[in-house]
């Protein structure tokens, strides 16, 4: 089994998916020659030639709506926004046209677009570079929402994302692209659309995903020497949400803190909390707690370690989940 | 063929502005072309020479021109009847063509069954050149669908409504064509896949969306087979063209580093000439290409805009006397001998179309209530799935307990 960094997984992954299929391209500001700011598709341009992966002109909304355009002549674009604040010139052609398309033309044309998003904060970034807009996406039917959280689902996720005949926001959790990890080419850790629970416990469950599954697994260990179980469940999937697992887990549990970078009104947080009530009501013991960014725009770097939630303010809500 | 001369461009030329007192007239100048208008035929029906497109419409004979003028005919014939059936109230709305018959039906001709189509939302007229019939058009303005044809078969796109969008959508469309090989083969090309082009279509109000400048500056970029055809109408709802450019409009393409040509949208043997030539340019691999129709917008931009409003009645009247179809109609009678036996029969033609047309409108089916639940998602959404059962249960709830009492 190769230990690899998330980085190195996903351009392994996207190699895969290129081999697999002639119809595969990428797409994106730098993605050639440099391989991308973060080098996610190294050498991919070498490789498969300058017509399959592709140099863009310096323009979301032509990255997307040039995708749109590719896929109804049957391509499969994988499209690279270079950070998550730069996706919005493209959120007009993702909202109006990719997520559409489809439904427009009563299933007659397919929309097999992936735009990945290096998403998340935590690398002292000007502004613009750190932000988490995953809900926006979300709320926006007709398209798939995931994130991955280790390296070896980056490298099947993105195979998966890319197989789908649906367009799926792409997000990855840029300040995790070094860490490394066991990767395990042979077996699919599981389907695309599915959370998994990647620490089980027996006092208080975590949902969480992205760059904050690291952060609560190292949570959960700090709470194991002070007696407290947590349950980690990685969310992988944001639209739609698999919430069975968590369903589950919050029977045994009775408690429940959700964590993520994003603020937290009207956000995915908001409908996990909303949604675990519905279907897990007289099973709380406690409300379901939320650790998450501000409702403030993403602030300067040396600000952002009060921003994000971190080790302590998951332990702190957990805490005040048992003391209810 | 160099069509457009880059030493005659002077950005500083007002030909395309109206004089203060054209503006306190209302007619704002926009009957003028210019001097780099392409014309064949003029709007009192007499051909005319151009040595750059004659070649392009040296075919258009006698029962050519018969075949446009009845598609025209037909065509205005079934924005009427849209119109009308919106004022019925059978229609939730109308988008009217009347006035652009002769930019669509000449860039409709143009196309070859293998070239692709992305329109905005008033071709219908590019629709019937591509056999959609009138009749597909309706559920989208009455509300049962978003467009019933089969894209990828008609080759023709959904329509488009937020503006400008599908200028990029073409632009990747044609990226495609060119990565596939099947562009500037010539008569190298496989048989049966002969070189293919896209045409995209947009209005004046659209140039100034992002999206249109961007597609131009792929389509360079990639040497996309687009041809960009901007119906420059003059308004944009209540805008006039003023408010979008300072220079005309087919200039622009210039500073994308390629072709921009103007012709008289109103005269359908020009636009067919030069949506032919500019068809021809992109699929030989010479594209992209801007081709600006020149023609006017004689209805509201719906039917839910009041043009009284914002523009005077002169405006209208004046291009009412370069109407498409009548120069036509004028062209067939002087210049080809037509007997009126044949504009009657197109005529009741026209009506027999619009009765159909009328009578597929009233009797059109409602969407299933679930519709709405389906191919939101290739690979079902579970929480879709779930909504919709709970939808349904929720109506089958109303028949239990009326069953109930009855």
């Amino acid at each position: 089994m190769a230990v690899l960094t998330m980085a190195k997984a996903l351009n392994d992954g996207l190699r895969k998916a290129m081999e697999a299929d002639p119809r595969v391209l990428v797409m994106g500001e730098d993605v050639g020659k440099l391989g991308g700011v973060f080098r996610i598709t190294d050498g991919l341009q070498k490789d498969f030639g300058e017509q399959r992966v592709l140099d863009t002109p310096l323009s979301e909304s032509g990255i997307i709506g040039t995708a749109v355009g590719l896929a109804i002549r049957g391509f499969r674009p994988v499209c690279e926004i270079q950070f998550d604040g730069f996706v919005f010139p493209g959120y007009d052609q993702i909202v109006s046209q990719l997520a559409k398309v489809r439904f427009r033309s009563q299933g007659k044309v397919p929309m097999p677009v992936v735009v990945r998003i290096p998403f998340g904060g935590g690398i002292g970034a000007v502004e613009h570079h750190s932000e988490s807009p995953e809900s926006l996406f979300a709320h926006v039917a007709g398209l798939k929402v995931v994130a991955c959280s280790n390296a070896n689902d980056a490298y099947w996720m993105i195979q998966q994302a890319i197989a789908t005949d649906d367009p799926v926001i792409f997000f990855e959790p840029k300040r995790r692209y070094w860490e490394k990890a066991e990767v395990d080419v042979d077996t699919t850790p599981a389907p695309l659309l599915r959370s998994r629970v990647l620490r089980e416990g027996t006092d208080v469950t975590i949902a969480t995903y992205g760059p904050l599954v690291r952060t609560c697994l190292d949570a959960a260990v700090a709470a194991e020497t002070d007696g407290t179980s947590l349950e980690v469940v990685d969310l992988r999937t944001l639209s739609p949400l698999d919430l069975d697992p968590v369903f589950e887990s919050v029977r045994r549990t009775g408690r429940l803190v959700v964590v993520s970078e994003a603020p937290s009104e009207s956000s995915v947080t908001a409908e996990i909390a909303a949604r675990v009530q519905q279907e897990c009501f007289l099973s709380l013991e406690a409300p379901v707690l939320r650790v998450t960014g501000y409702d403030t725009p993403y602030p300067p770097s040396k600000c952002e370690d009060d921003y994000l939630p971190d080790l302590d303010r998951v332990l702190d809500a957990v805490d005040r989940s048992k003391a209810w | 063929m160099s069509v457009s001369d880059p030493q005659a461009w002077n950005p500083a030329d007002p030909r395309s502005r109206p004089t203060r007192e054209q503006v306190l007239a209302g007619l704002r100048g926009t009957d003028a072309g210019g001097p780099e208008l392409v014309q064949l035929l003029t709007p009192e029906g007499e051909r005319v020479a151009d040595p750059r497109f004659d070649g392009y419409a040296d075919d258009v004979d006698a029962e050519s021109l018969k075949a446009l003028y009845r598609d025209m005919v037909l065509v205005r014939r079934a924005d009427r009847e849209g119109n009308a059936l919106q004022r019925q109230g059978q229609l939730g709305i109308w988008v009217p063509l009347l006035g652009q018959e002769a930019a669509q039906i000449g860039a409709g001709r143009a196309l070859l069954p293998t070239d692709m189509v992305f329109p905005s939302y008033r071709e219908h007229g590019v629709a019937w050149c591509r056999d959609i019939d009138p009749t597909d058009l309706l559920g989208i303005f009455r509300g049962t669908d978003h467009g019933s044809w089969d894209p990828l078969e008609k080759r023709f796109h959904l329509y488009t409504i937020v503006i400008g969008n599908q200028c990029l959508n073409a632009t990747g469309y044609a990226m495609g064509q060119r990565f596939e090989g099947r562009v500037g083969n010539g008569d190298d090309a496989p048989e049966g896949s002969p070189d293919e082009a896209t045409m995209c279509f947009f209005g004046d109000g659209a140039t100034s969306q992002g999206d249109v400048h961007e597609g131009f500056v792929w389509a360079a970029a990639y040497d996309a087979p687009v041809v960009f055809y901007c119906q420059n109408n003059q308004w944009a709802i209540s805008v006039p063209l003023e408010r979008q450019t300072r220079v005309p409009l087919y200039e622009r393409a210039r500073g994308y580093g390629f072709p921009g040509v103007r012709v008289d949208g109103n005269d359908v043997i020009a636009c067919l000439a030069v949506a032919r030539w500019a068809l021809e340019e992109c699929r030989s691999g010479n594209g992209p290409v801007l081709v600006e129709a020149f023609t006017y917008r004689m209805d509201a931009h719906t039917t839910s805009d009041d043009p009284s409003r914002y523009r005077l009645a002169d405006e209208l009247e004046l291009w009412k006397l370069k109407d498409p179809i009548e120069r036509v109609r004028v062209n067939l009678v002087r210049e080809h001998g037509v007997e009126q036996e044949f504009f009657d029969g197109v005529a009741a033609e026209a009506d027999e179309m619009a009765a159909r047309l009328r009578e597929f409108c009233v009797n059109m089916p409602e969407p299933a209530p679930d519709r709405m639940f389906s191919e939101v998602y290739a690979e079902p959404s579970p929480l879709v799935e779930a909504q919709r059962e709970e939808f349904l249960a929720y109506h089958a709830s109303f028949a239990a307990d009326s069953g109930e009492e009855g």
